[in-house]
């Protein structure tokens, strides 16, 4: 029976290479993919040893890491709920990172290059250093204002955005979506409670996940006639050129008339530029836009940063929240020609343009700041965990300059006259120089228009202070006189607050 | 060779102890060994108290020393019951039995949270009650040592083993899921707070009548055949109790839902038939049964389903764990990803996160394991379970009777098939079944199982290297006492 017996001896040897062999495979070569496996929870557990960093504005922060009794060791907490949310994005156990929490992932998680030395100490000393803090250049008191008008908005609206932002430097001072959401359950480390709170956010038909202030594109109505203020005052045009106005007005090859908003607007046949800006003339601008051709406009509305589809706010230079791009939409017939019915609704904002609210306050702001567009951005500096190590802080950049001094300085002053004796009254700031534009854009056949608001806010040295756009989604007649308002509230916060020169 | 069953003359070289040692004991050998694997499951438990708590505490070393206790316990018992027995099967077991331990102790740090981890006492959590265990099974196996002063007697309760066997296998298939099923496996005697395994314990009483009947029939079975392709086959009347063993694992397979216990059985089987009968015959025979079988409640499962549909499902997440890997392939993508993430060396004890495992204390250990020890570690493991089952044939091959060589080879082949079967299993070498890990995982049944298994080897090893007086060494000797001429040598000569 020896025979057989050292067989199975073998037998036993081969079994056991067989999964020798096998743990090689599984262990070896096949390790990096299950240690990187999207259905390995080792990721997270491990992520969550390490204290994420604060993401803190204005001396408050609004994104903390607490310490558990759990498995995972700390919790992330977002004390300023869903005021921030869209400002600074969350971070679920599971689910996808959103916003500054997703851009600033490396420096909040500790895990950046630059953090060496803290990872090299940590070697040394045993200690998990918490991951750097990221500071925005949100103004709380912006913020709050923004937040709290929005909600609060005397059209009832529930769908809107606010944004402002600092012209001078691109730094963004206020960011509000609304609907807005609590992203506290978003980061529960309950994976069902989490996943349950998102699916309830995702099915909720008014899209409070969506970030409508950099995401949001809808026609910009008649906040886009400064753009086209901007083609005609380069194109030979001045403030005082009377352009052929009336009220009303049939583009060639279209039966479609475009009228005013109401019949006191710009009924003679000419209007001066500046009278077309502060009275809001559809039928001047109409007219305007087909004379001055759609590769203009096109080129113009390119010019102020139209077209872009890589934007990014977040850290200057590096990634952040993407913006959606503006468009100006096609205005050509089948054959390629230009449809001059859709150049006229175009210059008026209608038919396919399509604008985001950080676009308008963008537009705003370069009008302010004697035509030097700044790159905007959310994060001003980043701090190590001992809160002294500074890893970055932001160096202002010019993203583009759509027009020149005199152009802005001019469409500054039709934008002022806007606010002073047209259509933006609502917006006035008692001590500054407010500049802007209403917008009322006409969403369809059985929705209510929406109403905007692009501004800008001066001291009175003329330094501009803020730049500004308010979005109210289907608020219907008056929407863009109260986004006027809230825009003058976001912008007055603004200057009041602390942070601001 | 009938006589196998009755006979019950005494050991004979009971008095070799005193007579001339030409071979050695290496009791003393045994003892460094044991001592050896008992400062590793010591400096493990340090590596996972500097990993999990931060620091070592200062009773680190009690759990380390109550196994160190323990099995000295049982090697003083050897010293005096079996002097002449295997010196590395008890420090080897010892170490995978210490390891356990440690790591069912790391389950419970981990679960406790940071202020109750300071408290938590050595026999108190899983890792508290595998060390009770461990105290009761070393307990049984130096019993069995005592009762058992020669392995031949066992062949006197045959029958009674075999019958005893077979009910055992049956109990949890018969009784309501409620009592019997945990995880979809029909395997346990559930009564109160306590869980049996009766299957563990019936493994070794059907061997030991598999052994006995075997040896009984195996001239026949090997010299009445009919030759086909070369191949010498068997009558169809021998074919009985091969069929009949067949049926009752694929009425586990059926029944329990186990595909692990059946392929156990079977293999079993079919490994000590052809140990007795040195016929490759048997070898093709049996693995065609089985893995037709296995096919037979594959197809069966995917279209009637019923009692095939659990191996039909099991099937088909060893195919592709991930096709759903939360639900139905859950455990076995969990068992992946914890061997994965150890990767060559391993998180390093106590560093890995095994509490992500399902089962982490039972079926899946060794993942668990893989992922704080790594590649190094496992492999470190498989070599040590490959030295205990060689050890085991090792015996079997220089003891003289034929019944204790099929009873020492069939628990050392099953003893390794067990542990291919279940890290095969979470490594998707095979499909996934619910065995449990020998000597590492928790749970009282299969501890005091195994550990009965190696008493016996250490018993037949004892035999096999003890001393006879008169001189000549075991091997060299032809023919000894009445016990080897109805046991053993004769049989050697029958097969040309």
């Amino acid at each position: 029976m020896n025979a057989p017996l050292r067989r199975v001896g073998l037998v036993v040897m081969v079994l056991f290479g067989l999964l020798f062999a096998n743990l090689n495979w599984i262990q070896a070569y096949k390790a990096d993919d299950y240690r990187n496996s999207d259905y390995n929870g080792r990721v997270q557990v491990a992520e969550y040893e390490r204290k994420r960093g604060n993401i803190e504005a204005g001396g408050t922060a609004l994104a903390v890491s607490k310490e558990t009794d759990g498995e995972l060791e700390y919790l992330r907490t977002y004390p300023g709920g869903a005021k921030y949310a869209h400002a600074i994005g969350y971070k679920p156990v599971n689910l996808a990172d959103t916003g500054i929490e997703e851009a600033e992932n490396a420096f909040l998680a500790g895990t950046s290059d630059q953090l060496i030395g803290d990872r090299l100490r940590d070697l040394v000393t045993g200690d998990e250093t918490a991951g750097a803090n990221v500071l925005l250049t949100i103004s709380k008191q912006a913020q709050d204002v923004a937040y709290e008008q929005l909600r609060e908005n005397r059209k009832g609206v529930s769908k809107g955005a606010a944004i402002a932002l600092d012209p001078r430097t691109g730094a963004i001072q206020a960011l509000v979506s609304m609907p807005s959401f609590d992203p506290n359950p978003l980061a529960s480390h309950d994976s069902d409670e989490a996943t349950a709170a998102y699916n309830e956010l995702q099915q909720n038909p008014d899209g409070p996940l969506k970030n409508r202030a950099l995401g949001e594109v809808l026609p910009p109505g008649s906040t886009f006639k400064i753009v086209m203020a901007a083609a005609a005052l380069e194109n030979g045009v001045t403030q005082d050129t009377k352009i052929p106005a009336g009220p009303s007005w049939t583009p060639p090859t279209s039966g479609e008339p475009i009228g005013n908003a109401a019949p006191s607007i710009c009924p003679e046949a000419e209007v001066t530029l500046m009278n077309a800006v502060t009275e809001s003339c559809n039928t001047g601008f109409a007219q305007l836009g087909v004379r001055l051709g759609a590769d203009t406009l096109k080129e113009k509305a390119r010019q102020f940063g139209f077209e872009q589809d890589d934007l990014t706010v977040g850290r200057l230079g590096e990634d952040g929240e993407s913006v959606a791009a503006s468009r100006t939409g096609s205005m050509e017939n089948a054959d390629g020609s230009v449809d001059p019915a859709a150049l006229a609704q175009s210059s008026i904002g209608q038919r396919d343009v399509r604008m985001t609210p950080l676009q308008g306050a963008l537009i705003a702001a370069t009008v302010a700041n004697d035509g030097s567009q700044m790159r905007p951005y959310l994060v001003s500096q980043i701090l190590g965990a001992d809160r002294t190590t500074n890893y970055y802080t932001a160096e202002p950049d010019e993203l583009r300059q759509p027009v020149g001094d005199q152009v802005a300085a001019d469409l500054r002053e039709m934008m002022e006259s806007v606010v002073q004796n047209g259509t933006g009254r609502n917006a006035r700031i008692s001590g500054y120089t407010v500049g802007g534009k209403t917008g009322t854009a006409q969403a369809g056949p059985d929705t209510p228009d929406h109403g905007w608001f692009i501004g800008f806010a001066l001291d009175k040295d003329g330094n501009p202070v803020s730049a500004v756009c308010v979005l109210l989604e289907e608020a219907g007649d008056g929407g863009s006189a109260e986004a006027a308002r809230i825009a003058g509230q976001i912008m007055q916060a603004a200057i009041a607050s602390p942070g601001s020169r | 060779m009938t006589a196998a069953a009755t006979s019950t003359s005494p050991p004979t070289s009971r008095g070799g102890q005193s007579g001339v040692r030409l071979a050695r004991s290496r009791r003393n050998a045994e003892l460094s060994l044991l001592l050896l694997a008992m400062v590793l499951v010591a400096a493990y438990g340090a590596m996972v108290e500097a990993s999990v708590l931060d620091t070592v505490t200062p009773s680190f070393w009690v759990p380390a020393a109550a196994l160190s206790a323990v099995f000295l316990g049982l090697h003083v018992a050897i010293r005096f019951l079996a002097p002449f027995a295997d010196p590395a099967l008890l420090p080897a077991v010892a170490l995978l039995n210490g390891l356990g331990v440690g790591f069912l102790h790391r389950l419970d740090l981990a679960r406790a949270t940071p202020s109750e981890r300071a408290e938590l006492a050595t026999f108190a959590g899983t890792g508290g009650r595998q060390l009770a265990w461990t105290l009761i099974s070393v307990a049984l196996a130096a019993g069995l040592l005592a009762v058992v002063r020669d392995h031949r007697s066992i062949s006197r309760y045959a029958y009674t083993l075999g019958l005893a066997g077979i009910v055992l296998v049956m109990i949890p298939a018969v009784l309501p899921p409620s009592i019997s099923e945990i995880n979809g496996a029909k395997l346990w005697i559930r009564v109160g707070g306590l869980s049996i395994q009766p299957g563990e314990f019936a493994k070794l009483a059907l061997l030991a009548f598999f052994a006995y009947y075997l040896v009984r029939k195996r001239e026949v079975l090997s010299l009445a055949s009919r030759r086909f392709l070369g191949v010498d086959f068997p009558r169809g009347r021998d074919l009985g109790p091969v069929v009949v063993v067949w049926l009752i694992s694929l009425l586990v397979l059926v029944f329990e839902k186990d595909l692990g216990t059946s392929l156990l059985y079977f293999g079993m089987f079919v490994a000590t038939l052809y140990i007795a009968t040195e016929r490759v015959s048997w070898l093709l025979i049996g693995l065609v049964l089985f893995f037709g079988g296995a096919y037979l409640a594959y197809v069966l499962g995917d279209m009637i389903g019923g009692p095939f549909a659990n191996f039909y499902l099991r099937a088909n997440i060893w195919l592709d764990p991930f096709a759903d890997p939360y639900n139905n392939g859950y455990q076995l993508v969990q068992g992946l990803l914890a061997l994965g993430s150890g990767g060559m060396f391993g998180a390093g004890p106590g560093a890995g996160q095994p509490l992500k495992l399902p089962e982490v204390q039972n079926d899946f250990i060794f993942a668990g394991l893989g992922e704080e020890i790594g590649l190094f570690g496992l492999s470190a493991l498989l070599v040590v379970y490959l030295l205990i089952v060689e050890r085991g044939l090792r015996a079997a091959l220089a003891v003289h009777d034929s019944f204790g060589k099929l009873l020492a080879g069939g628990l050392a082949f099953t003893l390794g098939l067990q542990v291919f079967v279940i890290v095969g299993g979470i490594s998707g070498l095979i499909p996934l079944t619910g065995q449990t890990t020998p000597f590492l995982s928790a749970g009282g049944s299969s501890l005091m199982a195994n550990w009965l298994l190696i008493a016996i080897l250490l018993r037949i090893s004892d035999a096999a290297r003890r001393p006879v007086t008169g001189g000549g060494s075991p091997s060299a000797r032809p023919t000894g006492g009445p016990p080897e001429q109805l046991h053993g040598a004769p049989t050697e000569v029958i097969r040309p």
